[in-house]
């Protein structure tokens, strides 16, 4: 897009941008940092995890701040406004992504003061849920940066696949408890944990249809086809 | 948010605009413009500074035709009676008795505020003193300015603010009972209240009126317009509903506008 005839009003908007890039960037840290504590089981990195979510937060109130002010102050229409009003849905999610990340970071800690366990399989499972959750995080992001529709459209549709390994995870813990009643309480501790991966798939996906949205000026929410 | 369906469905059209363009001697200064004019909405014309805009809204009273050398081509169809404003055997006092004109400074006679009103009633032929002070009293409230001039209908209408001033010159255009009410930057000279207030009629007087209006303000533009017209260059770029124009406009040029990045 071609520059405004106000440098600053560029200057606002682009850091404004560049900084939900980089909140995307400490969510997605925070989201491999929790799966590192659950898989490493390190308590120290659980509690560290928990500990820098109001860094997230705090970057959402500063970003919505800025939307506010970027608002009042230069009452930016067309795709300006709609990249505006994108954002302060976008660092909504991120926040809530940032929410989920903490979530598996305390059930990590819970599972391993229980004393772990033999989950290797669900486990696996959930390891693979998250690469793809992550992975729907950061081409959104990138499609975000470049206002790539493409690729936004190829992060909806990929949604589907985390539901349906949340789905398989599920199944094959309720074997487990079903098996062994002792397994009970990691075993819903695991499925929290898919469900915060299952979670943050959907706030990805969220984040892609803003970008449609911003590109095309179509609300592609609640619909069939992207 | 785009217009309710029924909103269009039930829409008039009051005037059409074909292939107008208009010549100040030998430059043309407006190309080819077609457009509706939709009964009882309102339709802003926005663009940059020498866009045409202003020339455009003036061809609907004639007021160019006040200067030699100047020239249309085309028609500015009125409906029901499919009136072409343009056309010579037309009389543009008549036109500007249906179509009312109010300019960005207020311009009050110096007369009385009642004198004001009742100017263009007396230039009608209207001789009933009864019938003259019911119309300047029906104007004055339609204009939301009756409470505050009330008690001093006789006195200079200088004395007014100008906000109260601008409104006169709303209730002046509104006394001939006119189909068609050009604005031409009417809020311009305006504090923010005023203009407030000028806004808020707009949106009461579209109720039986027709409005056009030139603005500047962008977002004047969004919160009094149904529709909007793009223009550059004399040319008409863009024309649609108001609410997807600001949100999502079609054209480059357009968005390039509205969001400021017009170089």
């Amino acid at each position: 897009m071609s520059e405004h005839a106000s440098k600053q009003y560029d200057l606002d908007l682009g850091s404004i941008r560049s900084r939900v890039l980089a909140m995307g960037g400490l969510v997605e840290s925070q989201i491999r940092h929790a799966l590192d504590a659950l898989a490493s089981g390190d308590v120290k990195l659980c509690e560290e995890v928990v500990a820098a979510d109001h860094r997230v937060n705090a970057m959402e109130v500063a970003l919505d701040g800025d939307c506010s002010q970027l608002i009042v102050r230069r009452q930016p229409a067309a795709g300006d406004l709609r990249m505006i009003f994108a954002i302060t849905k976008t660092v909504t999610d991120l926040e809530r992504i940032g929410d989920e990340a903490q979530k598996i970071a305390r059930m990590a800690k819970n599972i391993q003061e229980r004393g772990g366990g033999a989950y290797a399989q669900p486990m696996v499972q959930v390891r693979h849920a998250a690469e793809a959750a992550i992975s729907m995080l950061q081409r959104t992001l990138d499609a975000f940066a470049r206002l790539d529709v493409d690729t936004a459209r190829e992060v909806i549709r990929d949604d589907a696949g985390v539901d349906t390994e949340f789905r398989s995870i599920l199944r094959q813990l309720i074997t487990f408890m079903m098996e062994d009643p002792r397994t009970i309480s990691t075993a819903l501790d695991i499925i929290w944990v898919a469900k915060a991966i299952e979670r943050i798939g959907d706030h990805a996906k969220n984040m892609a249809e803003y970008v449609i949205y911003i590109v095309e000026g179509t609300d592609v929410r609640h619909t069939q086809a992207p | 948010m785009s217009a309710p369906e029924t909103m269009i469905n039930e829409l008039v059209t009051k005037a059409e605009v074909h292939d107008l363009n208009f010549y100040y001697g030998d430059f043309r200064a407006l190309k080819g413009i077609a457009m509706p004019v939709h009964e009882r909405r309102v339709t802003a014309l926005i663009g940059p500074s020498g866009c045409g805009k202003s020339t455009f809204l003036r061809c609907f009273n004639r007021m160019h035709d006040l200067y030699p050398g100047n020239r249309y081509e085309g028609r500015i169809v009125l409906h029901p009676e499919n009136t072409d404003l343009l056309a010579r055997e037309v009389d543009p006092i008549e036109v500007r008795m249906r179509i009312g004109m109010v300019f960005q400074k207020p311009n009050p006679f110096p007369k009385t505020v009642f004198e004001n009103v009742a100017y263009g009633l007396r230039v009608r032929g209207e001789g009933s003193r009864r019938r003259i002070e019911e119309k300047v009293e029906q104007a004055l409230h339609d204009a939301a300015l009756w409470d505050e001039v009330k008690d001093r209908l006789y006195q200079p209408a200088y004395n007014l603010s100008g906000g109260q001033q601008q409104r006169l010159c709303i209730a002046r255009a509104l006394a001939t009972d006119p189909e068609l009410l050009l604005f031409d930057e009417p809020t311009s000279a305006l504090d923010p209240i005023a203009t407030a207030s000028i806004e808020e009629l707009m949106h009461d007087l579209k109720q039986r009126v027709t409005i056009l209006i030139v603005t500047h303000n962008m977002q004047q533009a969004a919160r009094v317009s149904d529709f909007t017209a793009y223009m550059y260059l004399g040319e008409l770029i863009e024309f649609g509903v108001t609410d997807d124009l600001f949100i999502k406009p079609k054209m480059k040029q357009t968005e390039d506008y509205i969001t400021g990045r017009f170089g």
